[in-house]
């Protein structure tokens, strides 16, 4: 990231940690380098953190808990609030099946952490860097201009941006990271594939009956879609709540009480099972037992809710996407304006995380090689690195989700066996829990 | 003489036909086409980007061609030749020739050059680590700053400009007049490099008087294999280099499966290396160039092999000298000593014959 015109590029919790130095101090080869960082939003400054918490949240992954703190960000992160889980259980609405995942000595499997803390943390990290990068905020840049790909003698081989204000920008690297209808990827011309999903994610915070420990974080696929309760205090959850439109149009705009029902009937019910499949799992439960008798996992229930927050109930679409080019000559795409994923697996930012981790490795080894940092034979690198990574997991989850939101039998059969037998086999949970902490 | 077509001869047009998006993958090289206007020359070229895997691929895949038939030009000569007058010169005037039709082309990095953007992963690395380990303490985001260096044969500046983001100060030269001007052009966008460095015309042989030892380090990759006098060549680069200053060589072997894959499948069935590029006599064999070297002084660190794998694009180390490989000799340190040992010898023994001592062991001495 670099130049006399610096490089950059747009909003967000991604832009403002990818303008961000590796290590506590920087890496030391970007000692030279510009960075530039545009927002188009307002300065955020949080004078006192409120005492009610947000309803977006974000679970981080310890690889990004790592990256956070490599330069600092999860200090301050800590020194507000977060909450660390150890467990996991996912299971069927429409069977017993269900799969558990924690960690052997119940390390801390990831964390939850309000979206506006970690912009705090990184703002603030932000203003200790100042003298790298800088921030404009308000700033929208309304048109690029790219370099010629064939190197003309007399065209600048830089990108040129030019902001609503009619100031202009020339950076050798711009890196977009303006979110799941990035600017920059319109403008570079780059091919998106992506679909709506038919569902709405609603997003709650919730009061628990009782206060509990709290560190497990519970998801049950209904066949309309996956609700999840995430672990904020002992006495709040957050919930995500995929559902199809209506319902979610519904589920805003309910009563309190009414709402409060519908999220614990949408976890205790057990409407959905059937005879068959419950028998069918039994089945292979038993024999689950037989080759494996030392592990048993019972299914848990989940705290009860006992009201939600007034006006914490939001609604957003849902839908994939995923960029055919993360990288053209100059330009490098990072985090939603790469990918875009379903929250039920909990990964978007992780994966967003990842790819900056990726491509600040690739541009230090660049930098470090004296390599002009817009060039292509590194950024290709960090391109095909992240999409092999990025591809399986979006893959992954649309399967996911189309797998459970069907009360069919046989797939409810197939699916119910899948997990099981998953849940059984630990070597697989924990290379899916590798995968996933990433 | 051209290769191929030769359109009209009136003014220019400049066709650019870009693959879809216009975006170059590394599998799917796009079809980039351009006229370039030759400037005594009033007629017009078309230059196809040579790349026969790729080229007949993109030829489907394009849709904006608007040319009826595509000539493949993969190396023309220019009638008037720019020749070095000097008659001890190590620059070979039909090499001169060969670089200066393709001087446009160097900053392309999917282009003929291709090969040589994609050696700089191997070279700077290796020209790096080799030049810190004589710098104790080196500052962070400018490793080698504070060093002297002279690329020869600088090209379009290549591996010029990696050197000069690294914090060195360099020196480019080049006996090719369009290249250095394209090298200039290419860093005048650079207000950083354009201050490190510094782009001249001409031949080493030009420079070596006035700037005798004064180099920290002297780079010349692929360029032995283009000289006429290689022992002048290597004499007038241990001339520039400071006492214990290093020299870097990247080259070509002389073997047969240099011919086979240098030559044969390089330039003439694949087109990685453009037609005329490189002559095989005057490939230079690890042996030879240490003889030469060890001879002016210089004592070679390393010989390592490169090799270079034309599907993916990239280079890699290799144990294997026999195609390519990398050279790094330094120069002795030493040479002031002898000197100085001889003046104060000299010095004693005037001072002892003047006290009329004629010791036979001074008499050794000074014949010495």
């Amino acid at each position: 990231m670099r130049s006399q015109g610096p490089p950059l590029c747009s909003f967000g919790v991604l832009a403002s940690r990818a303008a961000r130095p590796r290590r506590q101090r920087y890496d030391i080869h970007f000692h030279d380098k510009k960075i530039l960082l545009l927002e188009a939003g307002p300065k955020k400054v949080l004078e006192k953190l409120s005492e009610t918490y947000s309803n977006r949240v974000s679970s981080i992954s310890p690889g990004s808990a790592t990256l956070l703190s490599s330069f600092g960000a999860w200090d301050h992160i800590c020194n507000m609030r977060y909450r660390a889980f150890r467990r996991m259980q996912v299971w069927d609405a429409c069977s017993e099946a269900l799969i558990m995942f924690d960690k052997d000595n119940l390390d801390d499997m990831g964390y939850i952490v309000e979206n506006d803390v970690v912009m705090h943390a990184l703002t603030k990290q932000l203003e200790a860097v100042s003298d790298r990068v800088t921030v404009l905020y308000r700033s929208k840049a309304i048109r690029y201009t790219w370099p010629c790909p064939f190197p003309m003698t007399d065209s600048s081989p830089w990108v040129h941006i030019t902001l609503g204000d009619g100031s202009t920008f020339q950076t050798k690297l711009l890196i977009g990271a303006d979110g799941h209808n990035s600017g920059v990827r319109q403008a570079a011309g780059i091919q998106n594939v992506s679909w709506n999903y038919d569902q709405s994610a609603v997003v709650a915070t919730l009061y628990l009956s009782e206060a509990t420990e709290n560190n497990v974080a519970w998801q049950r696929f209904l066949p309309s879609g996956p609700i999840a309760l995430l672990p904020l205090s002992d006495t709040l959850s957050s919930l995500v709540w995929s559902t199809s439109h209506e319902h979610a149009a519904q589920l805003v705009s309910m009563d309190e009480e009414k709402f409060v029902d519908a999220v614990n009937s949408a976890f205790w019910s057990d409407a959905d099972h059937t005879d068959f499949i419950d028998t069918a799992g039994a089945m292979l439960q038993y024999a689950v037992g037989l080759l494996k008798p030392t592990k048993v996992s019972a299914r848990q229930l989940p705290p009860s809710v006992a009201r939600v927050d007034a006006k914490s109930r939001v609604l957003f679409p849902l839908g994939l996407g995923h960029a055919a080019e993360y990288v053209r000559p100059r330009v490098a795409l990072i985090g939603d304006a790469a990918h875009r994923v379903h929250p039920l697996a909990g990964q978007g930012v992780n994966m967003g995380f990842g790819d900056i981790s990726s491509l600040a490795h690739h541009l230090s080894t660049a930098a470090f090689n004296g390599k002009d940092l817009g060039s292509m034979s590194h950024l290709t690198g960090y391109e095909t690195e992240r999409q092999r990574h990025n591809t399986a997991l979006l893959a992954a989850t649309d399967l996911l989700k189309r797998l459970y939101s069907t009360s069919a039998a046989p797939l409810v059969l197939l699916r119910t066996w899948g997990l099981q037998a998953t849940n059984a086999v630990s070597p697989l949970k924990e290379q899916i829990m590798a995968f996933a902490s990433k | 003489m051209w290769g191929g077509g030769k359109l009209g001869s009136s003014v220019g047009w400049f066709l650019r036909v870009l693959g879809p998006g216009g975006r170059n993958t590394k599998a799917a090289r796009p079809l980039i086409s351009s006229a370039v206007y030759v400037k005594n020359q009033l007629s017009w070229m078309l230059q196809i980007k040579p790349g026969v895997f790729n080229e007949y691929r993109t030829m489907f895949k394009s849709y904006r061609t608007t040319f009826s038939c595509l000539n493949r030009i993969k190396s023309f000569r220019y009638p008037w030749a720019r020749l070095y007058s000097t008659s001890q010169t190590t620059v070979d005037s039909g090499e001169v020739k060969t670089f200066l039709a393709l001087a446009h082309k160097w900053w392309d990095e999917q282009g003929v050059y291709a090969p040589l953007h994609s050696m700089n992963d191997l070279r700077v690395p290796f020209i790096r680590d080799n030049l810190l380990k004589t710098i104790p303490n080196h500052q962070p985001g400018k490793p080698l700053f504070g060093m002297k260096i002279l690329d020869v044969g600088c090209g379009g500046g290549l591996l010029t400009e990696p050197l000069g983001r690294l914090g060195a100060s360099v020196i480019g030269i080049d006996p090719v007049d369009e290249n250095i001007k394209t090298a200039q052009c290419h860093k005048s966008f650079d207000p950083v490099l354009d201050k490190r460095i510094e782009y001249r015309v001409c031949s080493l042989e030009e420079i070596v008087e006035e700037t005798a030892e004064t180099f920290d380090a002297v780079v010349a990759s692929e360029v032995v294999e283009h000289v006429i006098d290689l022992e002048t060549f290597l004499q007038c680069c241990c001339q520039v280099l400071k006492p214990s200053g290093s020299l870097f060589i990247t080259t070509i072997n002389k073997t047969q499966l240099s011919y086979a894959l240098g030559i044969v499948f390089s330039e003439q069935i694949a087109g990685i290396v453009p037609k005329g590029t490189h002559t095989w006599e005057k490939f230079v064999s690890p042996e030879t160039l240490e003889s030469i070297l060890e001879s002016n002084g210089l004592s070679v660190q390393t010989v390592v092999g490169m090799l270079y794998n034309p599907f993916s694009g990239y280079w890699h180390w290799s144990e294997n000298t026999s195609l390519n490989y990398a050279a790094h000799a330094v120069k002795s340190g030493v040479q002031e000593h002898p000197m100085s040992a001889e003046f104060a010898f000299k010095g004693e023994t005037e001072e002892l014959q003047a006290n009329a001592c004629t010791n036979p062991a001074v008499h050794e001495e000074l014949r010495k």
